[in-house]
């Protein structure tokens, strides 16, 4: 994590509040993305569930995902983080 | 009357449940996932059972397990509440076989309900207008696509399995079908154990009038008047009320008898409810039948005087409708708002937290069925209500005013809830007159959309 602070290029999706983490669609569906993948801004990357309301977690910005910092359906607490996607080839 | 029941629900419907069963003298056995163990519900309840971690699948929704508890604690029934196992076929079936009332419609009357296609048509057989909307369930992107292209967007994407407004989306063309359709199937599955989606047209503008039904072994089917549930936001009800201000005596009547013909034709028992839509000419088309007790029962119960719980249970148990019933008469005007742990200000994103203050209201003409209190952690793996705040008097006018000072007594922080929206509906003059659509709410949540940005 110190060395994604340090990176200017790298910036951090976080939890919005806190919820249920899921990394695809529906449990027998690809995940919406891997580590490596190349991302639009507002490309959806995940859903979170709070309170049986699933919200779609969104890319901030164009970029490739270097971490997937979330497992899958697991509690997390609100702003931990979830990806950290690498902007440095966009502009 | 049965000796000891098991409430296979958890929040303010399992307290609400547990109360009636108290005043019958009858015993009860709560259950409670892993995330529940601090919760309301367990401090009146006679005997309490875990029965799974906090994921609702493994827990509320795990019918092996709740029969296992109803069978070793002795329990003669099972009342499942609203959601969850409520309109659970399976569920209802198994209880039966395995020597258990299930409180609630039969597995045939649930297999109906729950199957809106053969639901629909069996209505239109009746007399009873119908929404057009897809032949039967899809089960792919590509079938809804095509069902979509054969009914004309926009359409709606609903749960099979479930209704309660969870797991709708409205899809405007093809590529918003697309993206909506796993996320919906999500939250059918979530909600309802039954990822199944089904879809309606949309019907511009109407109001959503829905009847309460009761109807005994016997076949003898009443109604109790109307809910006038057209306050919604994102097809959950926020504001319901008996009865409605848009029903004249003669539509009420044309409806009332209606909601019975749809009740009867698919030999309804127990409590139901008929739900319409209605178009601004009067006209009106059957939406579902909710196989279950609702969540905007209490208002019914108000403009009644029934105990809607005690009736389901003494309807279980075999005995017939009284004939005081029929008519029966309703007194004055009941207003319900569902105060939801949401941030109005933050498009209603779902607020989870500790409850730090909490000053219930009181006072002359109201009811509160909650299962907050003070120091309570709301769980992030439930829904978001977290009271029904609901007010009684001899007029409209007067609920609404006994409403707003319910509403302005009532404290609940940190956590953010939809009491200042409430507040301000109340003060709104077209609320006030009564005048109003399913898209009233966009008065004050201009930009809310079923898709996101």
């Amino acid at each position: 994590m110190s060395e994604t602070e340090k990176n200017s290029h790298r910036i951090e999706v976080r939890a919005p509040m806190s919820g249920v983490f899921y990394k695809s669609p529906a449990p027998d569906q690809p995940p919406y993305v891997e580590v490596g993948d190349v991302v639009r801004k507002k490309q959806v990357l995940a859903l979170l569930e709070t309170m049986k309301v699933f919200q779609k977690v969104k890319s901030p910005a164009a970029g490739i995902i270097v971490e997937i910092a979330a497992r899958n359906e697991t509690p997390l607490k609100d702003e931990q983080i979830m990806f950290v996607i690498d902007i440095s080839s966009s502009s | 009357m049965f000796s000891k029941i098991l409430i296979a629900n958890r929040g303010e419907i399992a307290l609400r449940i547990a109360r009636s069963c108290r005043e019958l003298g009858i015993k009860t056995v709560a259950v409670y996932s892993e995330a529940d163990d601090k919760s309301l519900h367990l401090k009146l309840a006679d005997e309490t059972v875990c029965i799974g971690p906090p994921d609702s699948r493994k827990s509320y929704l795990h019918q092996e397990r709740i029969l296992d508890v109803a069978k070793k604690t002795g329990a003669q029934a099972i009342h499942p509440g609203y959601g969850y196992l409520a309109e659970n076929a399976t569920f209802a079936t198994a209880c039966l076989n395995q020597g258990f009332a299930f409180i609630g419609p039969t597995p045939l009357n649930l297999k109906l309900a729950g199957d809106k296609i053969v639901a629909r048509k069996m209505m239109e057989k009746a007399g009873v207008p119908v929404i057009p909307g897809s032949r039967g369930p899809v089960g792919s992107i590509e079938e809804a696509g095509i069902e979509s292209e054969r009914i004309g967007y926009p359409v709606m994407l609903k749960s099979a399995g479930g209704g309660g407004g969870r797991g709708i989306r409205i899809c405007r063309n093809a590529a918003v079908l697309a993206e909506e359709f796993p996320i919906a199937g999500m939250e059918a599955r979530a909600s309802f154990g039954n990822g199944e989606l089904y879809m309606e047209k949309v019907i511009v503008d109407p109001r959503h009038i829905e009847f309460q039904i009761l109807a005994d072994r016997d076949g003898n089917t009443i109604h109790l008047g109307e809910r006038e549930c057209t306050i919604q936001r994102r097809y959950q009800k926020l504001i319901e009320e008996s009865p409605s201000p848009a029903l004249t005596p003669r539509l009420r009547e044309r409806m009332g008898n209606a909601a019975v013909v749809a009740a009867r034709a698919i030999a309804y028992f127990n409590a139901g409810t008929v739900e319409f839509l209605m178009d601004g000419n009067g006209n009106f088309y059957f939406m579902e039948m909710n196989a279950r007790i609702q969540v905007e029962h209490p208002v019914t119960e108000l403009t009644t005087g029934l105990d809607l719980i005690k009736e389901q249970i003494r309807l279980a148990w075999g005995e017939p409708l009284r004939d005081s019933l029929n008519p029966v008469e309703s007194r004055g005007w009941a207003i319900e708002c569902r105060i939801n742990a949401e941030d109005p200000e933050r498009n209603f994103a779902p607020c989870p937290g500790t409850i730090k203050e909490y000053q219930p209201p009181g006072g002359f003409g109201v009811r509160l069925d909650t299962h907050l209190y003070q120091g309570y952690e709301l769980p992030i793996y439930y829904d978001s209500l977290l009271a029904k705040l609901i007010t009684h008097d001899r007029t409209r006018e007067g609920a609404i005013r006994i409403m707003k000072r319910a509403l302005t007594e009532f404290r609940i922080s940190p956590v953010k809830t939809t009491i200042p929206l409430h507040l301000k509906i109340m003060d709104d003059p077209v609320f006030q007159s009564g005048d109003f659509t399913t898209d009233y709410i966009r008065k004050f949540v201009p930009d809310d959309d079923d898709e996101d940005e």
